[in-house]
C-alpha cells in the first residue's frame, strides 16, 4: 500500500492539492487509461494490464509512459478498453495478444493501430479519439467522466483533479447553513429512485434533536441490470468521501457509514482502501486538519437482501438486526441509526454534492428539466447495441438514449419495451418513446426513475414473462412482514405463472389488477409499495399479450416455454447440423445437406437450436397441443 | 395532547399514542390480527390499515404503527381501506382457512369468496407468537425464518430450543390455530357461516344459560338465518 504523508494543517492540504495539479498539467509523458473496473475485470482487463506492463518493461518504455489503472470508463460493450493520452485515443475489445502491437506502434512511433479502434456501425468508419465515438457524444459526464483520470487507489491521483477543493471550501468559506442552502437551490433530488430533496432531508436531520447524527451512503444497490453505484465506487471512491464529509459539515455529523452489499468486492475494497489512506493523511478521524471538525467512517457489508436498500431496513440491518423495514414516521431524520437522527443518501447523490459545492448550485440548476436538476446515471441493458454505464442530463428523452447513444436494437430487431427503475419500476412500450426522462414523467407514465436501471427488450421478449421475471425476484427478496406483500407478490406470481403456462382463466387479469393494487396501497414500505408496478404497467401496456396468453393460449413472442414448440422451416434450413449440435437432448434428426427435424418427445425446449441456427430455419411456433387444454377448460 | 381529526370528529391523543390507540379511546373499532396491547406494535397483518391525509396525497397505513401526530386528518372506513382490508383478508383465508378469527372476519367484512389456491399453512406470520416470547415470557425461543415466500416462523435450525420453557404463551396468543373452523370445504375456502346465522339455542335458552357463556358464537348450534 502507498503511504501517504499526514497532513496536519489545512494550509498542508492546499499545497498538497496545489503541487499535485500542477505535476498532473506538466506531466508530457504518454498515460495508458485502462478501465478495470468489475465488469472491465470479468472481459479481460487484468490480463491485458498484465501484457501491457511487461510489453513496456520489454520495450523499455517503463518510464516514459504512466501506466494508469482506472475505474470503469462506462462503455462496457467495448471492454476491456484503453485510452491513451494526450491524443484520447480510443483502444477497445483487446486481449493481451493485442498489447504488443499497441506499445510498438501508438507508443513508441506514435502510429494509430486501425484495426483497435471504435467502428461506427452506422457510418462503418473507424473513430479515433475517445469524445468522438456516439456513445460518448450526447452524455454529460460530471459524475463518471472522472473515472477516466484517477486511480481509485491513489489519493493523490484524486488531489491532482482538484479533489477536496469543494471540501476546503465547505470547510473555510461556508457555513452549515450556506451548505444546505446551496444544495437546496441546486435542486439536487435522491438518486436512490424516490427522489427526496436533498437540502431538504439535509436541513431535517440538521434540525432534528439529539446527538451524535449520523450519515449513511446507501450503496445496497439490488436491482438486476443496475450497477450505476457499484462503478462510482469502484471509479472514484473519494469523490464520493469528500461528498460524505460536505455533508457531514451541514448537517453536524460525527459519524458515517458505507453500506456496500457484499457481491461488490472491489467496490468495498477500494472504499476500504481509500478510508485507510484518508485516516493516514488525517483527513478522517478527530479534530481534521485542525478545524475543530471530527469525523469518523465506517464500512458495513450488506448480506445481499435487496430490502436492506429501504433507509429503515438498511438501519436495523447496520444495527445488526434483521433487514425488516419499519413503519415511518419517524423518519430516519428523526430517528434513525441507534435512534439518532440520520441521513441516508444514495452513492450518486453523494458523489453530486462536491461538483455543486465547486461549481454553484446555478450552474447544477441549469441542468436537467424544472423539477429534475443535473445528470442521471442509467445503466443501459438488454437487447441493445452498446451496452453501458450512461450519464445524460434530466429531460433526454428515451429515444436518444436508446437509438443515439445505445445505438439501437441488435440484429436489427424492433424495439418492444424498456423496463426503467428495476423491479420496482415499469415496462414503458414504444409509443412512449418520446417521454422525456425525469422523476414526475416517468412516474405518471407508471414506471419509476429508480436507481437507474433501463432494460431494453426488443420484439423477441415475452411481456408476460418480464412480469412473471420480477415477481419472482419480488416474492423472494420481499421481506415477508406485510402479508400484503408477501402473499401480495407470491400469489401475482402464482396468477402469472398459470397465464404464462396456458393455464390461466377468465379473469385472472382482473383479480390480478384488483391484488395488484391492494399490494400498492396496503404494504408498509417502498418495496412493497411498488411491487406491483411491473404487473401494473405491463398490464397498463401489453394487455393483449397477457389476453392472448389466456384466451388464444399463444405466446405473440415465442418465449413461454409451455405454449411453443419449435419447428424447422424446410425451405430455409441447409442441413448445416448446427442445431443438432447444439440440441442437449438430440432431438433434431437429419444428415447433412438434408432438411431436419425436431422429435418432440425428446424435445425440451431449450431454444438451443433457435439460437444456434444462422438461417432463421428454426422458430417458435404456436403449440396446437395446447388447443386441447383450452377447449377443455373454457 | 395532540389534536387530529378521525373521520370528521375532532379527538385529542396523548404524546405517543397510535392513530389506533386514539380510536380505540374514543370507541372508534378498527379490526387487528397482530396487535396486542401488551406487545410492541408490529404492522404485519396489514387489518388495521386507515386512510390519512386528503386528496392525491392521502394513503393507506397501518393504525396500530403510526404515530399520532398534530393535525392528521384519518378516516378509517373509506372505500378503499375496505377494499384494502378485504383482500388481505382474503389472502389470510388462503393460507389459514381453519382459523375462525379469520373466517369470522371475513363474514364481517363480507368476504364472500376466495380466489386463490389453498396453501394451507395454519399461519398468518402475524408474529405474535415471536413477540410474545420475547417480550412477555423472556424466552426468545422462536423467530422468524428466510424471507419472501419462504417466511416461516421456527426455532433456530429447526430443533427443539433449549430456551423454550413449553410456557405455551405462543399457542395462547395465536389467532390463527386457536379456534377452529370446520366449515371450509375443499372447493370453497370459506364458512360465512357463525356470524351471518342465528343461533337455535337462543330459541330455548337466554344468552345467560350458554354453558359456553359465549352465545351464539361458538358456532356449535347454528341453523341458517330467515
Amino acid at each position: 500500500m502507498k503511504k501517504v504523508k499526514k497532513l496536519k494543517k489545512i494550509r498542508d492540504l492546499k499545497q498538497l492539492i496545489e503541487q499535485k495539479e500542477q505535476e498532473r498539467q506538466q506531466e508530457t509523458r504518454k498515460v495508458i487509461a485502462v478501465s478495470a473496473g468489475t465488469c472491465g475485470q470479468a472481459r479481460g482487463a487484468l490480463e491485458v494490464i498484465k501484457a501491457l506492463k511487461k510489453s513496456l518493461k520489454a520495450a523499455g518504455l517503463n518510464d516514459q509512459v504512466v501506466l494508469r489503472i482506472t475505474g470503469c470508463h462506462g462503455f462496457c460493450e467495448a471492454e476491456p478498453n484503453l485510452i491513451i493520452y494526450p491524443d484520447r485515443i480510443f483502444y477497445q475489445k483487446l486481449t493481451p495478444a493485442d498489447v504488443p502491437t499497441i506499445v510498438e506502434e501508438t507508443i513508441k512511433d506514435g502510429r494509430v493501430v486501425e484495426k483497435y479502434l471504435y467502428r461506427d456501425p452506422v457510418t462503418k468508419r473507424r473513430v479515433w479519439y475517445e469524445n468522438e465515438i456516439p456513445f460518448y457524444q450526447k452524455q454529460k459526464r460530471i459524475v463518471l467522466g472522472d473515472n477516466v483520470f484517477v486511480d481509485p487507489t491513489s489519493l493523490y491521483d484524486y488531489l491532482s483533479i482538484g479533489g477536496f477543493r469543494s471540501f476546503l471550501k465547505a470547510l473555510e468559506e461556508l457555513s452549515p447553513e450556506n451548505i444546505i442552502e446551496t444544495v437546496k437551490k441546486s435542486g439536487l433530488r435522491g438518486r436512490g429512485g424516490a427522489g427526496f430533496p436533498t437540502g431538504v432531508k439535509w436541513e431535517a436531520t440538521r434540525r432534528s434533536p439529539g446527538q451524535p447524527k449520523y450519515i449513511i451512503c446507501n450503496g445496497d444497490e439490488g436491482d438486476p441490470g443496475a450497477y450505476m453505484d457499484r462503478s462510482v465506487l469502484e471509479g472514484n471512491p473519494y469523490r464520493v468521501i469528500e461528498g460524505m464529509m460536505i455533508g457531514a459539515l451541514a448537517i453536524g455529523a460525527s459519524e458515517g457509514y458505507f453500506y456496500v452489499r457484499d457481491e461488490y468486492p472491489l467496490a468495498v475494497r477500494h472504499v476500504t482502501f481509500a478510508l485507510e489512506q484518508l485516516y493516514q493523511a488525517g483527513l478522517l478521524g478527530k479534530n481534521i486538519l485542525g478545524s475543530g471538525f471530527s469525523f469518523d467512517l465506517h464500512i458495513t457489508k450488506g448480506a445481499g437482501a435487496f430490502v436492506c436498500g429501504e433507509e429503515t431496513a438498511l438501519i436495523a440491518s447496520i444495527e445488526g438486526k434483521v433487514g425488516e423495514p419499519r413503519q415511518r414516521p419517524p423518519f430516519p431524520a428523526q430517528k434513525g441509526l441507534w435512534g439518532k437522527p440520520t441521513c441516508i443518501n444514495n452513492v450518486e447523490t453523494w458523489a453530486n454534492i462536491p461538483l455543486i459545492i465547486k461549481n454553484g448550485a446555478d450552474w447544477f440548476s441549469s441542468i436537467g428539466t424544472r423539477g429534475s436538476k443535473g445528470t442521471k446515471i442509467f445503466s443501459l441493458v438488454g437487447k441493445i447495441n452498446n451496452t453501458g454505464l450512461v450519464e445524460v442530463p434530466m429531460g433526454i428523452t428515451l429515444r436518444e438514449i436508446i437509438y443515439d447513444i445505445g445505438g439501437g436494437i441488435p440484429d436489427g430487431k424492433a424495439f418492444k419495451a424498456v423496463q426503467t427503475g428495476g423491479p420496482s419500476g415499469g415496462c414503458l412500450p414504444a409509443s412512449m418513446l418520446d417521454l422525456p426522462i425525469d422523476y414526475e414523467s416517468l412516474t405518471a407514465a407508471g414506471s419509476i426513475m429508480g436507481s437507474g436501471g433501463m432494460i431494453v427488450m426488443d420484439e423477441k421478449t415475452c411481456m408476460v414473462d418480464v412480469a412473471l421475471y420480477f415477481l419472482n425476484f419480488l416474492r423472494d427478496e420481499s421481506c415477508g412482514k406485510c402479508i400484503s406483500c408477501r402473499e401480495g407478490t407470491q400469489r401475482m406470481w402464482e396468477i402469472v405463472k398459470d397465464i404464462s403456462e396456458g393455464k390461466g382463466k377468465p379473469g385472472d387479469l382482473e383479480l390480478l389488477e384488483e391484488l395488484a393494487i391492494a399490494t400498492k396501497e396496503a404494504s408498509m414500505c417502498g418495496l412493497g409499495q411498488t411491487a406491483a408496478n411491473p404487473v401494473l404497467s405491463t398490464l397498463r401496456y401489453f394487455r393483449h399479450e397477457f389476453e392472448a396468453h389466456i384466451y388464444e393460449k399463444r405466446c405473440p413472442a415465442g418465449v413461454c416455454k409451455s405454449l411453443i414448440r419449435y419447428v424447422v422451416i424446410p425451405e430455409k434450413c441447409t442441413g448445416c447440423e448446427a442445431c443438432k449440435r447444439a440440441c442437449p437432448t438430440g432431438a433434431i434428426t437429419g444428415t447433412r445437406k438434408d432438411v431436419h427435424s425436431i422429435i418432440y418427445d425428446k424435445c425440451i425446449k431449450c431454444g438451443a437450436c433457435l439460437d444456434a441456427c444462422r438461417f432463421e430455419a428454426i422458430e417458435a411456433q404456436r403449440d396446437e397441443a395446447i388447443t386441447v387444454i383450452k377447449e377443455v377448460s373454457i | 395532547m395532540i389534536t387530529m381529526k378521525i373521520n370528521g370528529v375532532e379527538v385529542k391523543a396523548e404524546e405517543g399514542w397510535t392513530i389506533l390507540d386514539t380510536a380505540k379511546f374514543y370507541g372508534l373499532e378498527i379490526p387487528t390480527l397482530c396487535h396486542h396491547e401488551g406487545l410492541t406494535p408490529y404492522g404485519a397483518c396489514r387489518l388495521c390499515l386507515v386512510e390519512i391525509g386528503e386528496g392525491p396525497k392521502a394513503k393507506l397505513v397501518s393504525s396500530c404503527t403510526y404515530p399520532a401526530e398534530e393535525g392528521l386528518v384519518v378516516h378509517t372506513d373509506t372505500k378503499r381501506v375496505i377494499q384494502a382490508r378485504r383482500m388481505m383478508i382474503e389472502l389470510m383465508l388462503s393460507v389459514a382457512p381453519y382459523s375462525k378469527t379469520i373466517q369470522d372476519l371475513a363474514s364481517k367484512f363480507g368476504v364472500t369468496r376466495m380466489r386463490f389456491k389453498i396453501r394451507n399453512e395454519e399461519c398468518i406470520l402475524c408474529g405474535l407468537c415471536v413477540r410474545m416470547c420475547a417480550e412477555q415470557m423472556d424466552g426468545k425461543a422462536i423467530g422468524f425464518q428466510n424471507r419472501g415466500y419462504q417466511r416461516k416462523i421456527s426455532t433456530p435450525f429447526d430443533i427443539r430450543s433449549e430456551e423454550c420453557r413449553l410456557c405455551g404463551g405462543c399457542i395462547y396468543i395465536c389467532p390463527a390455530c386457536q379456534l377452529r373452523c370446520q366449515g371450509p370445504q375443499e372447493e370453497s375456502a370459506i364458512c360465512n357461516a357463525c356470524l351471518t346465522m342465528d343461533p337455535t339455542c337462543l330459541d330455548y335458552y337466554n344468552e345467560l344459560q350458554c354453558w359456553m357463556y359465549d352465545a351464539g358464537r361458538c358456532g356449535t348450534c347454528v341453523r341458517e338465518k330467515k
